[in-house]
């Protein structure tokens, strides 16, 4: 294949991830403001948000270290590579052989250390609690969607993404456990790591409640600009790399261009219709007290290990 | 349809059982835990008319209307009158937490896959796979009673490893003779009555249905 050609898929691939996601999270929210009977603001909120932060000047606390000033950065950048990764539109991505599964998972949870570390950089209470939260959260969610990964890295044969897709697409619909214990377990999963409800109410500034927008509360200008879009751009990755997993029919082979533009138009009713569930999953749901969370997270580690052990017994 | 999907959903069903069996071990509201033991038992008895007509054994449709009609309509109406008759409302205490409990049913599952294995190699069935799950059923059904402190959560596990027994003989045999299904069915129904005189005994003897309570009837030496 024409490298010239998986460059320019890649650039495509990485514009379009980075253009969709605000409009992915302003469809949640435009959903979730129906469902509730208010007036929403459109699907097109997120962007005059980002557009404003990034005018506004940044007011950086006296004693923020280099730290605090190079997450927003390195939030966004690490959120970039993985775009450019996770085949979201087509399979001939000029940089999805350099990246397995596990190092992308390995990168979100690089940079949600970094954020923890800001959140604790300035010293205020409120950024420590949060940061606190968010590695508990971390330390529960990160071996149960590991252990879903590896369900699905079974039975693709293969760790690499790029491989699973294209055993998984190339194949008909099956009933197999093990697979739908892994996908139960990684939407457990993905609502805790995007932070969402039951786990995380990103609409929240109350502080016992309150855990991502603990650790950004001190960040402003660009920098808070950088931190939501990354956030947003985060939330997309898991949902596009769930897709990649347990749905990916659709998303291109070739470098026809009909193929890319139906893989995306596919791509964006995937998207519409798992926003849907999204919102009822959160308007269906409280948010969980912090000590239940063991509980939420203990039930899909549950369901990845059954699906590992699924795929030994059943298949 | 062919036999490779129908061996799937047997498979698949197998796995559901195995999925309400964890659900159980983690719910605390007896309601919830009735509602799970029928679901439990709605799997269970759709798995058994599949095998039936995968393994072309009619009497096994006689079994799964059985355990239909047992285990999904009758034992959890008995169980839920028993409930709303003796005033459970409040959560059930458990004796380890929660995800401990979790922990131990998932070692479970993988001791019975390496107990089975040795069958698995032998047999020739298409339902041979699905015996460590229905090994495991039981085990976690066991360690259901263990866990709970509470009469009626105790004996939802017990009738929790007879699914699990019911499943193990469809999976390892193709169902025992009709004659023993029948017997095993009553047996099951007239335990599920004697239970529920024996609740009301103990609820009014000790005002409770918590086990630790018949700690006070042992004689110090």
């Amino acid at each position: 294949m024409n490298p010239l050609h998986l460059i320019f898929t890649e650039i495509l691939q990485v514009l379009i991830v980075l253009t969709v996601a605000p409009a992915f999270t302003g469809w949640v929210d435009m959903l979730k403001c129906w469902t509730q009977g208010r007036a929403s603001a459109g699907v097109m909120q997120p962007y005059r948000n980002i557009a404003k932060l990034f005018v506004k000047d940044v007011v950086l606390a006296q004693n923020a270290s280099w730290i605090f000033r190079f997450t927003p950065y390195f939030v966004f950048s690490t959120a970039v590579v993985a775009a450019s990764v996770i085949p979201v539109i087509s399979m001939n991505l000029f940089l999805a052989p350099s990246a397995d599964i596990i190092v992308l998972i390995a990168l979100f949870a690089t940079a949600r250390f970094f954020t923890a570390l800001a959140g604790m950089d300035i010293g205020t209470a409120f950024g420590g609690m949060g940061s606190s939260r968010e590695m508990m959260i971390a330390s529960l969610a990160e071996p149960a969607i590991l252990m879903s990964i590896f369900t699905v890295s079974l039975a693709g044969r293969s760790t690499s993404l790029l491989h699973i897709v294209q055993t998984f697409s190339g194949g008909v619909l099956v009933f197999r456990p093990s697979i739908v214990f892994a996908a139960i377990a990684f939407v457990l999963v993905v609502i805790a790591e995007a932070g969402r409800i039951p786990v995380d109410n990103p609409a929240t500034h109350l502080e016992l409640t309150m855990v991502h927008e603990a650790m950004i509360l001190e960040y402003s200008g660009r920098h808070l600009a950088l931190m939501e879009w990354g956030a947003m751009l985060r939330f997309f990755l898991f949902v596009t790399l769930g897709i990649a997993c347990f749905l990916p029919w659709g998303i291109a082979a070739t470098d026809n261009v009909v193929e890319i533009a139906a893989a995306v138009f596919l791509m964006l009713i995937k998207l519409a219709v798992i926003g849907g569930v999204v919102v009822l999953i959160e308007t269906g749901l409280a948010k969980m007290r912090l000590f239940r969370l063991t509980e939420f997270l203990g039930a899909a580690f549950l369901m990845a290990t059954l699906g590992v052990i699924a795929f030994f017994i059943l298949e | 349809m062919n036999l490779q999907v129908l061996a799937q959903i047997n498979s698949f069903l197998a796995a559901l059982v195995l999925l309400t069996a964890f659900a159980m071990l983690s719910q605390r509201k007896i309601n919830s835990l009735v509602i799970l033991f029928a679901w439990q038992g709605l799997f269970l008895s759709i798995n058994t008319a599949v095998t039936g007509f995968v393994a072309a054994k009619h009497h096994l449709y006689i079994s799964s209307l059985l355990t239909l009609s047992l285990k999904v309509i009758l034992l959890p109406y008995i169980l839920h009158v028993l409930v709303v008759r003796l005033k459970i409302r409040k959560e059930m205490e458990t004796i380890m937490n929660i995800p401990a409990t979790m922990l131990i049913g998932i070692a479970l599952v993988i001791f019975s896959y390496h107990l089975t294995a040795p069958v698995r190699e032998m047999s020739t069935l298409i339902t041979r796979s699905t015996l460590a799950v229905a090994l495991a059923t039981v085990m976690i059904g066991l360690l259901m009673m263990i866990t709970r402190k509470h009469a009626v959560t105790q004996i939802i596990g017990f009738l929790a490893m007879e699914n699990g027994l019911f499943f193990a003989a469809t999976s390892a045999t193709y169902g025992m003779p009709l004659v023993v299904e029948l017997g095993v069915a009553l047996d099951v129904l007239i335990a599920a009555f004697i239970f529920g005189i024996f609740f009301f005994q103990i609820s009014t003897t000790f005002d409770s249905l918590s086990v630790e309570q018949m700690e006070s009837l042992r004689e110090d030496n």
